[in-house]
């Protein structure tokens, strides 16, 4: 069914801000609303924008007086920091999506629910298969932060969905979103003119280039996809493969002093960087993103590396070593060998 | 021009890989293992009756195996054979996506025949004699990339890097300056992060120009290992390889690749299925996965069976890695028969794989129990040289090693439905592991020394 009415929470992040637009320029969609704690920088188009915090029951209100049929959950953080505080990124994951959970049942008019989730929740360890399906669980619970939210919030999700069994709940676990205007710890991370890694490892890494993560979500709005899905461009990078593409230098560091190293840049702002993603730089993660193609009926329309380079082509990298550098110095030597020979043989 | 023609002819290999592929499995024309395990009867008298079923099985399946190669595969072997046959034209064509990061985008299956094609000549580049059975369509590869190399100038950079590679203007060369070409190009592309990785994490790039060219004087000269059977690893499609597992360091799962990737003649990838505990060790963990390696578990061997790769698994794990010298050549537990119901799952055929020689080079006389716990290893080896020796005590001991492949044994009469049935995984299980037992008596029996 097509929706009406939709409402996006997490609307002045920079996805929130893309797909609210992208409704917002839907004629078909009568009425588009955004909420969120802070106004967003930037034009929203029609959309209105309505100051809330989701875990105030004043969003049963907003949610009832404009009879929306469809909600998009995005605002599930990753980045205590930027929300102030772990301690507050708890209360907006969780309680936040509780509340609006127990709004959404409360409303007879919503249909459908699409719920931001993450791939972390699949953990990261020696032990984990080479890709995960989304029937797979985790080796260990997550213990804390991010991944662990998302673990709740998809059980509340999955409560919810057995409560009102008439609306249809999207699920969409999204690896790590890279694109224009994204500013994520993974993009804070390889933006740094060193990027120090963990001695002895080398993850691979998927990411999800925005316009794909833009289409799909628009996608599941449109049209009924109940179920969860991975959603993740095609391929792997290693991390060390990531590393040269941009041109950089890794900065190799033993595992016990990754720690200790983050806390410091996490201390001085530079970067969001918490114990529980030790697991991921030592052995990444890749998800299998065959559902999604055959069932949700989206093909990624970025690879990964695709994803990444658009990503390096985007932002100015200072301390480059220069791709076309490296192939003018290769070409100059194998000018100097054809030279070398034809003086030999004649 | 030949880069147009790569994709419909690569893709349709892809196809063939994943469909009639199986039927086009080469089979030795008597068989041997029928002979040497009569043989092995009298030699061992335990076996003798279990022997007698096995024999009897395999002969029926000989049967069903040949009637089902008369019958005509319509797409198989055309789709395949036009690929194989022209290795060259592949080859050329494909030297654009190898060197370009847009390889990633074609299937499988283009990617996979193209590649093996350039590798060898690479590999052939580098002055190395590496396999026999290239020498013809390398030398047709290198022609074609000479004119392509001149028909596009690299003015443009965006096109230029990733289209040409640089060795083309040399390619008629002296082997030197071609062998510093491919060193530059090689230097090239792992600088700029060039390369294409799956999504196990296997590195094509990595492995066959800086991993091989080091194992192979460990496996040409230290160990002088000899292959035997190679015809019976199919060509193309997926297939298990099953093997016994020995010498306490997995020394023989490395050399078993490095066989079927140097000696078999579709040069093919074995991807190793290795115990989670190798994922865990710095350094070691990206290197098992840029070299192929991937967990052993069912989704893990599932998927690459599924793919159409070539998965080798040593099911003993470290039971039989690990096991005293004093019980040498005696094959434990098969793990739980998990590769079987993998196999049976994805319709695979599993080659039994015997190998001879790993046992001895690092005799394990004794194993620290205590302080492995202590380290979280499955066992500490003490063995004549360690580790008394310090250092020098690793260096493994020079034997002479076998490896031998054996008539696969089909799963494709039985449905995925099979692998459901755990009385009948159990039987095949036994009946793979027998078979590896037998096929070891023999080549033990033929062996004149350890060391020779």
């Amino acid at each position: 069914m097509r929706p009406r009415c939709v409402l996006v929470t997490g609307v002045s992040r920079p996805l929130g801000a893309q797909v609210a637009s992208a409704f917002a320029a839907d004629p078909e969609i009568e009425n588009v609303i955004g909420v969120d704690t802070i106004p967003p920088r930037v034009d929203l188009g029609r959309t209105q924008f309505v100051r809330a915090d989701i875990r105030n029951p004043l969003i049963a209100k907003v949610i009832g007086a404009a009879a929306v049929d469809t909600v998009l959950h995005l605002n599930v953080i990753a980045t205590p920091l930027g929300a102030g505080g772990r301690a507050v990124m708890k209360e907006i994951n969780v309680i936040g999506t509780m509340q609006l959970l127990a709004a959404c049942q409360k409303a007879p008019s919503v249909t459908k629910l699409i719920v931001k989730s993450t791939t972390t929740i699949y953990g990261s360890s020696p032990r984990d298969p080479a890709l995960f399906t989304e029937e797979m669980e985790p080796r260990s619970l997550p213990r804390g932060g991010y991944s662990k939210d998302a673990f709740e919030v998809e059980g509340y999700v999955r409560g919810f969905s057995r409560r009102r069994p008439d609306v249809t709940v999207s699920v969409l676990r999204f690896t790590n979103i890279v694109g224009p205007g994204i500013d994520s710890p993974l993009t804070r991370y390889l933006e740094l003119p060193i990027v120090p890694t963990v001695l002895g490892f080398d993850p691979r890494l998927q990411l999800l280039h925005s316009e794909d993560a833009l289409g799909v979500l628009t996608k599941a709005a449109a049209q009924d996809h109940p179920g969860t899905f991975n959603v993740a461009g095609d391929g792997v990078l290693l991390l060390s493969q990531a590393v040269r593409r941009a041109g950089r230098a890794p900065l190799p560091v033993p595992s016990p002093a990754v720690v200790t190293l983050g806390n410091l840049v996490r201390r001085s702002r530079l970067l969001d960087f918490s114990a529980e993603q030790l697991g991921f730089l030592a052995h990444g993660r890749a998800v299998d993103t065959t559902r999604l193609k055959q069932v949700f009926g989206y093909v990624p329309r970025f690879t990964t590396s695709e994803t990444f380079d658009d990503f390096v082509r985007d932002r100015p990298i200072r301390f480059a070593i220069d791709r076309d550098t490296v192939i003018r110095a290769e070409r100059g030597l194998l000018d100097v060998l054809a030279r070398r020979r034809l003086v030999g043989t004649s | 021009m030949s880069e147009a023609r790569i994709i419909p002819l690569g893709s349709k290999d892809g196809r063939a890989r994943t469909g009639g592929g199986a039927a086009r499995r080469s089979r030795p024309p008597g068989s041997s293992d029928i002979e040497r395990g009569t043989g092995v009867d009298q030699g061992t008298g335990k076996g003798a009756v279990g022997d007698e079923v096995v024999v009897g099985r395999r002969m029926t399946e000989h049967l069903a195996v040949e009637n089902r190669e008369s019958d005509p595969d319509p797409d198989g072997p055309t789709a395949s054979g036009a690929s194989e046959a022209n290795p060259a034209a592949a080859g050329a064509g494909s030297t654009h996506p190898v060197a370009g990061d847009g390889g990633s985008t074609f299937p499988r299956g283009t990617r996979g025949a193209g590649e093996r094609a350039t590798s060898a000549g690479r590999m052939h580049s580098s002055g190395h004699e590496a396999g026999d059975v290239d020498g013809e369509p390398v030398s047709a590869v290198r022609e074609p990339v000479a004119g392509l190399g001149r028909g596009d100038p690299p003015d443009d950079p965006d096109v230029g890097p990733t289209a040409s590679l640089p060795s083309e203007p040399l390619a008629d060369a002296g082997s030197l300056e071609q062998a510093l070409a491919g060193f530059l190009a090689f230097l090239r592309r792992r600088i700029t992060g060039d390369y294409v990785v799956d999504e196990h994490g296997f590195d094509q790039d990595l492995t066959e120009n800086v991993i091989a060219p080091l194992l192979r004087p460990i496996y040409q000269n230290y160990f002088r290992v000899e292959t035997r059977g190679l015809e019976n690893v199919p060509d193309i499609g997926g297939a298990l390889i099953v093997a016994n597992h020995s010498g306490t360091v997995p020394m023989d799962a490395i050399m078993t690749a490095l066989a079927i990737m140097d000696h078999h003649p579709a040069h093919r990838h074995l991807r190793i299925l290795a115990a989670d505990l190798v994922f865990a060790v710095p350094f070691l963990a990206p290197m098992a996965r840029k070299t192929g390696n991937t967990l052993a578990c069912q989704a893990d061997a599932e998927r690459l069976l599924a793919g159409g790769h070539l998965v080798g698994v040593w099911p003993e794990g470290f039971k039989g890695v690990g096991k005293p010298f004093s019980e040498r050549y005696k094959l434990q537990r098969f793990g739980r028969g998990g590769f079987v119901s993998a196999a049976l799952r994805t319709g695979v055929p599993i080659v039994p794989c015997t190998i001879v020689g790993a046992e001895e080079i690092y005799p394990m006389i004794g194993n620290l129990k205590t302080l492995a716990r202590l380290l979280g290893l499955p066992y500490l080896p003490i063995t004549p040289t360690f580790p008394w020796l310090g250092l020098f005590g690793l260096l493994p001991l020079p034997s002479k090693w076998l490896i031998e492949f054996g008539e696969p044994v089909d799963t494709e009469s039985l449905t995925p439905a099979a692998a459901e049935d755990p009385m009948l995984v159990f039987e095949l299980t036994d009946r793979v592991r027998e078979t590896i037992q037998h096929s070891l008596y023999g080549l033990l029996m033929q062996r004149r020394s350890v060391f020779f």
